[in-house]
């Protein structure tokens, strides 16, 4: 090799390693600038539900409060007595709906989990005329505008006593969340091969007993998809929260709603209402980010 | 001729068990899907005023589709929801495609960045609005003190005023929610196209657009539709949102067809032009729903 033909490789390396450099500075600054859109309204949400009032109504707002305070966490959960009386009443609806969303949710994805993780194992093992058209009816009827079903669904709850009353909102969740729960399992199932069954079942188990002894114990991934996506949903829904609970079953969703208009000059307190509301969520979401991703992505572009 | 037994019995055995999987979830979307489903049909053509309850609820024929359907709000609402759903998707998957395709490389902490993308589309519906609504606030927004602070506004800016205001602004929180989650859908689908084909693309001398628009465009386009429609449908379905940030307003500029739908229901409470605008919307997604089949059918293929 010459010593020009040297030099020309090392000078364009340099000038490759500079727009190199350039790059990763536009790459960094680019993904900077992505965390504060992605993060950055919520962080305000966070950081409102800890300014005082007074650090608020600025011109413009203290980004970082001075005085930081957390009175309107305790006020929100032992009660307007101990922090401020300066609280409007009706804050202590806010645990009850917190208490509610709890009990909604948990039983919502005990039932949509267990009756979905069934048929959906019915469906990826049997074969049987018909089977894509019910997959595609199921499949669709994760779509439907829940406006569709609520007038009927409103006249059945009256009629047998479950309106305003939380097993009724458990009963319109778990049916409106079992068509995605079963195709997102489904899709699950059919990755476990058949042999595993098929062996067990040469031991002399039943297609009972070889669901129950190998196939759970396998699916642990896609039931954690699953049961996060149901407490995820059922936690976060509201139209039919909205319409379906009253005074004492209000969920949490409704009460942070019912909060921004009772509470409209208290911006601190509707923030606070706010950051609570999103701890469940948020805390599945990030524990469980790895199977929340792989099954919803798994569950609305595969099929 | 025991064996034969033995096997019919068994076969029996799992006819039963199959059922006994499906029935639970069958009865369950029985109640609550298939039932409402017809029922809201039949209410659709029914003459029923839950403020005037001593009279029968008549069968009308198509009255309330002729009411609804020559609404001037329905059809503000109509056009409203047209704008929100084209502003929202599109913005949308041009950012989610952006995003994705900047996360598409091994670097320190994407693990971390893709965790908190999880963060909008985790949040309740109902707190992204009154977030927004906070920030958007005229006097102690946010948005407004950091326009006002870098020197871009002089004078706080009313965002929710107008009607046009309110539906941008509602427009841009629906996709502060959503970008994240189909960026990551993208993401994974970008993930799947082996590295080779850009090498062999480079080598052919291809430049980055021109291996962007014949290799990556191509072999995500099933993704990018299934995003599109998909997110076509949630659009459609907004609610949360308006019922939070604008409550429709101002002057119905920003009363989507779902929360038009609630107001002819709960608030007018005539359930049979409720019914019937329901139907309506659940045409349209049904459409959408044929589409979206027919995309996941061709990637299948």
């Amino acid at each position: 090799m010459t010593l020009i033909s040297l030099i020309k490789t090392s000078l364009k390396h340099r000038s490759y390693k500079i727009s190199g450099v350039i790059k990763n500075t536009l790459f960094i600054l680019a993904i900077i600038a992505l965390l504060c859109i992605m993060v950055g309204p919520f962080l305000w949400m966070v950081i409102s539900s800890v300014s005082p009032l007074v650090e608020l109504s600025a011109t413009p707002p203290h980004w970082i409060p001075e005085k930081p305070t957390l009175f309107r966490y305790q006020a929100l959960f032992v009660g307007a007595a101990q922090g401020s009386t300066s609280l409007p009443a009706g804050i202590e609806k806010f645990l009850r709906g917190l208490k509610n969303s709890l009990i909604v949710s948990s039983l919502t994805t005990l039932i949509c989990v267990s009756a979905g993780t069934l048929a959906s194992y019915a469906l990826a093992r049997t074969n049987f005329v018909g089977k894509n058209k019910i997959m595609l009816v199921i499949l669709s009827s994760q779509m439907l505008p829940v406006v569709v079903l609520i007038i009927p669904m409103y006249l059945l709850l009256q009629k047998i006593d479950l309106m305003d009353n939380l097993l009724g909102l458990v009963l319109m969740y778990s049916g409106f969340m079992l068509p995605t729960v079963i195709w997102i399992m489904h899709g699950f199932f059919q990755t476990i091969p058949n042999e595993l069954e098929e062996a067990a079942m040469m031991d002399g188990c039943n297609l009972l007993q070889a669901f129950l002894k190998v196939i759970i114990p396998v699916s642990g991934p896609g039931l954690v998809a699953v049961s996060a996506f149901s407490f995820l949903s059922a936690w976060n829904e509201f139209f039919m929260a909205l319409i379906f609970t009253g005074t004492d079953t209000k969920t949490i969703t409704v009460t942070v709603a019912e909060f921004s208009s009772q509470f409209g000059v208290d911006y601190g307190l509707m923030a606070t209402g706010g950051v609570i509301g999103s701890i469940p969520p948020l805390l599945l979401a990030f524990l469980l980010q790895k199977y929340i991703v792989a099954g919803l992505t798994a569950g609305s572009v595969k099929g | 001729m025991k064996r034969s037994t033995k096997i019919s019995k068994r076969k029996r055995d799992d006819t039963l068990f199959t059922i006994f999987l499906i029935l639970p979830a069958s009865l369950i979307m029985a109640v609550v899907t298939i039932y409402p489903l017809v029922r809201s049909l039949i209410i659709s053509f029914l003459h029923w005023d839950l403020r005037k309850p001593q009279l029968v609820h008549s069968f009308i024929g198509f009255d309330n589709y002729r009411y609804v359907l020559t609404d001037p709000t329905f059809w503000r609402s109509v056009k409203v929801t047209g704008l929100f759903v084209l502003g929202s998707v599109s913005i949308n998957i041009v950012f989610s495609l952006i995003i994705a395709l900047l996360l598409n490389r091994e670097f320190v902490g994407r693990n971390f960045v893709r965790m908190l993308a999880l963060l909008p589309w985790a949040i309740p519906g109902v707190v992204n609005g009154i977030m927004w609504k906070w920030i958007l606030n005229p006097s102690y927004g946010a948005l407004n003190g950091f326009l006002y602070s870098i020197g871009i506004i002089d004078n706080y800016v009313v965002w929710l005023g107008t009607p046009t205001g309110a539906l941008v602004m509602a427009i841009l929180a629906d996709v502060w929610k959503e970008t994240p989650f189909i960026m990551l859908l993208l993401l994974a689908a970008l993930q799947t196209i082996p590295e080779d084909l850009y090498e062999a693309a480079k080598v052919d001398g291809a430049n980055a657009f021109e291996s962007f628009w014949n290799i990556t465009i191509p072999l995500i386009k099933p993704t990018l539709f299934v995003a599109i429609t998909l997110r076509t449908i949630w659009a459609l379905k907004s609610f949360d949102l308006i019922f939070t940030l604008t409550s429709g307003g101002p002057s119905g500029g920003t009363t989507v067809i779902g929360y038009y739908t609630y107001l002819k229901t709960f608030v007018s409470l005539n359930l049979g032009r409720g019914s019937a605008v329901a139907y309506l919307m659940t045409a349209v997604v049904a459409i959408l729903v044929i589409v979206y089949q027919r995309a996941l059918n061709r990637e299948v293929q």
